[in-house]
């Protein structure tokens, strides 16, 4: 079995403000291996971003690491001083962001960003790496690279943009990408295409990726596994094709019923009630109790562990391997499981 | 790019037009110039000649048109207290103003910068806790009150530097004279440009950071870091120059207000530059003097706005498309 590119254990960021500590990733863990495309799902502040921020150590003050541990080809990233850091940042983990209209200095050529960003992690000379900046647009689909790679980011169109910051993150070849919602700012058709390059990359090069979104649909197009998070949390993780046919969470189950189709001839989408807590008033026990329609006594004092075995309910699926879930509901062994 | 450049001279040219009329109605309204230049026993028919010979009697629009043709071959006519011509008196002043200015104004944009950076850079360290500090007095306490301060630590007190004039002077060319050769002109010009920049220095120093720890916070920057480039490049490449776009336009503005806001700073160092012949020229209702000097601070300022605008499309390539077209 291959080593995963990159593995986080228990992972946990707390931002210190006046009024106390938050905790905004509460023991996350999770494994990508090499190729693999893990899809991060969640609403906004339920912790996707930060703990994409977290592995390519960018957590700025007030917030910290406070604790777990992750590991880049089995090696701790997490405790590094900041220089060594800087140095595996865009050499061996690279980020793609969500706004490809404010990612870009507007002051520089795009060539100049290429460049200086090549120059900066590999032994190649000025010419050569110019020469690999124009290979790098021309991989990412920018037509006529040798004449755009003059150019400035106000002259390209938004998901060309988009196209140039994956051909920055590319520079070096890194061997994990944490792509932060690469594509919500883009039109519904440019998105296609910018998910298809992330996938043909990933395949072509065995380039790890964390998928942050929030689009099931860009999910079930291109990530292999899908992690739901909620409150800094992991709900639910396995295999796409699992996790979006047959959710085990309650939340999860809400998250993947709030998607509207068209086959279904749903009378309205279901909606979850309530809101997501906030992060200074997370509840005891299961982050999701009080909105949860299955809730029970248990839930409300002790919080469930995604890695403890889990057992499919009566009447529905049974749980595959690799999918994880942490919920009660599916610790009471009912039912024997398929597998 | 040549259009925009016309349309913005087009401007600067109706805006001197305004200025050159407000300086045109002081000689109207400000006395009679007539009675500043004859004395009290000159007979009425010499002083009727004057005034017919001075053309004070043609219709103010022909006076006004007058005025312009004049301005445009720096003619402002001879001054009342000195009997020699306005546009002699000030270029004899002029490289004492303009030096003072320059040199506070490189003092400010220098300093202001570094210190600037610093702040936005080292926020939480106490040296930028001390310049945040510092920068409070420089924007709080007026000129004179700086200018005097200086003078009694350093002329008086320590007995550093001089405390007034411009200390030796050598002439360059037909009118220029400078102070930068000389070790008394060096001298002499440290504690009034100091004078004349801190507000400005305190002004950019702010400006500086504020517009830095903004810049900091932006999406490229967190690129930048997230794809590996150096702490060094990030922040001298990256950051600095986006901040500098904002700067160029206060700084480049406030070129215009330390040369007319020099007449503080003049009198207090009784420098011989324009700002203390223009004080003198209001004290004796002077206005040939009053008025050139109006129309020279004016031409500057509206020079310099060009200039700053001009310069936006060397730093911002997104401006250049905008003045394309």
């Amino acid at each position: 079995m291959t080593e995963p590119v990159i593995s986080v254990r228990d992972l946990r960021v707390e931002f210190v403000t006046r009024k106390g500590i938050l905790r905004a990733i509460d023991g996350v863990s999770f494994d990508i291996m090499p190729g693999e495309v893990l899809g991060v799902v969640g609403e906004s502040g339920a912790g996707k971003s930060v703990t994409g921020s977290a592995i390519i150590g960018l957590i700025e003050p007030p917030g910290r690491i406070a604790g777990g541990e992750i590991r880049l080809h089995g090696q701790r990233i997490d405790n590094l001083d900041p220089e060594s850091l800087r140095r595996i940042r865009g050499r061996k983990i690279a980020m793609i962001f969500q706004d490809p209209l404010t990612s870009l200095n507007p002051l520089y050529r795009v060539g100049e960003q290429l460049v200086e960003t090549i120059l900066t992690h590999t032994d190649l000379g000025p010419a050569a790496a110019r020469a690999r900046a124009i290979d790098l647009l021309n991989e990412v689909g920018i037509p006529a690279p040798e004449r755009r790679i003059d150019g400035y980011p106000h002259e390209f169109s938004g998901g060309m943009r988009q196209r140039v910051v994956i051909a920055l993150a590319l520079c070096a070849e890194p061997d994990f990408i944490v792509a932060d919602e690469p594509t919500t700012a883009l039109d519904v058709s440019v998105q296609a295409q910018i998910i298809a390059l992330i996938r043909k990359l990933c395949r072509e090069r065995g380039t790890a990726v964390m998928l942050v979104t929030h689009d099931m649909g860009v999910i079930a197009e291109t990530a292999d596994r899908v992690a739901v998070m909620y409150a800094g949390r992991v709900a639910e993780i396995g295999p796409v094709r699992d996790v979006v046919k047959h959710p085990l969470h309650p939340y999860a189950k809400g998250l993947m019923g709030a998607i509207p189709t068209l086959e279904a001839e749903a009378e309205r989408l279901v909606q979850i009630p309530g809101s997501m807590p906030r992060l200074s008033n997370i509840p005891l026990g299961c982050a999701f109790n009080p909105r949860c329609e299955r809730v029970f006594d248990r839930c409300r004092v002790e919080r469930p562990d995604p890695n403890v075995p889990r057992f499919g309910l009566e009447g529905e699926a049974p749980l595959m391997p690799g999918h994880h879930v942490a919920c009660h509901l599916y610790t009471r062994k009912t039912v024997e499981t398929a597998s | 790019m040549l259009a925009f450049v016309i349309r913005r001279i087009m401007q600067s040219a109706a805006v001197m037009l305004a200025v050159a009329l407000i300086a045109f109605l002081m000689f109207r309204f400000v006395g009679d110039p007539v009675n500043q230049m004859v004395g009290v026993d000159t007979p009425q028919e010499e002083v009727a000649r004057l005034r017919e010979s001075l053309g004070l009697n043609d219709p103010t629009i022909v006076q006004f048109g007058r005025f312009i043709g004049n301005a445009l071959r720096f003619d402002f006519g001879v001054s009342y207290q000195f009997r020699q011509p306005v546009t002699r008196l000030l270029a004899e002043r002029a490289p004492a103003t303009l030096e003072l200015a320059f040199t506070a104004a490189a003092f400010a944009l220098v300093v202001g910068l570094i210190m600037g950076v610093y702040c936005a850079l080292r926020r939480d360290s106490w040296l930028a806790q001390l310049f945040q500090a510092i920068s409070l007095i420089g924007v709080s306490l007026p000129t004179f009150l700086i200018g005097i301060l200086l003078i009694y630590l350093f002329a008086v007190v320590l007995g550093w530097l001089p405390s007034n004039g411009r200390g030796q002077v050598v002439k360059i060319g037909d009118w220029w004279t400078t102070g930068f050769l000389t070790t008394s002109g060096l001298r002499a010009l440290v504690l009034p440009a100091i004078t004349l920049g801190l507000f400005q220095m305190t002004l950019i120093m702010r400006l500086v950071r504020a517009e830095m720890l903004e810049v900091m916070r932006t999406d490229y920057i967190k690129f930048a870091k997230a794809r590996g480039l150096r702490t060094r490049s990030i922040h001298f490449g990256h950051a600095l120059k986006n901040t500098l776009i904002p700067v160029i336009t206060i700084a480049g503005l406030q070129l215009g207000s330390i040369i007319a806001f020099a007449i503080i700073t003049e009198t207090v160092f009784n420098w011989p530059g324009m700002g203390l012949l223009f004080l003198k020229a209001v004290q004796n209702v002077d206005i040939p003097i009053m008025a050139a000097y109006l129309m020279l601070i004016g031409l500057l300022f509206v020079l310099i706005n060009l200039l700053v605008d001009l310069t936006y499309g060397l730093v911002d390539p997104r401006l250049r498309i905008a003045m394309r077209s």
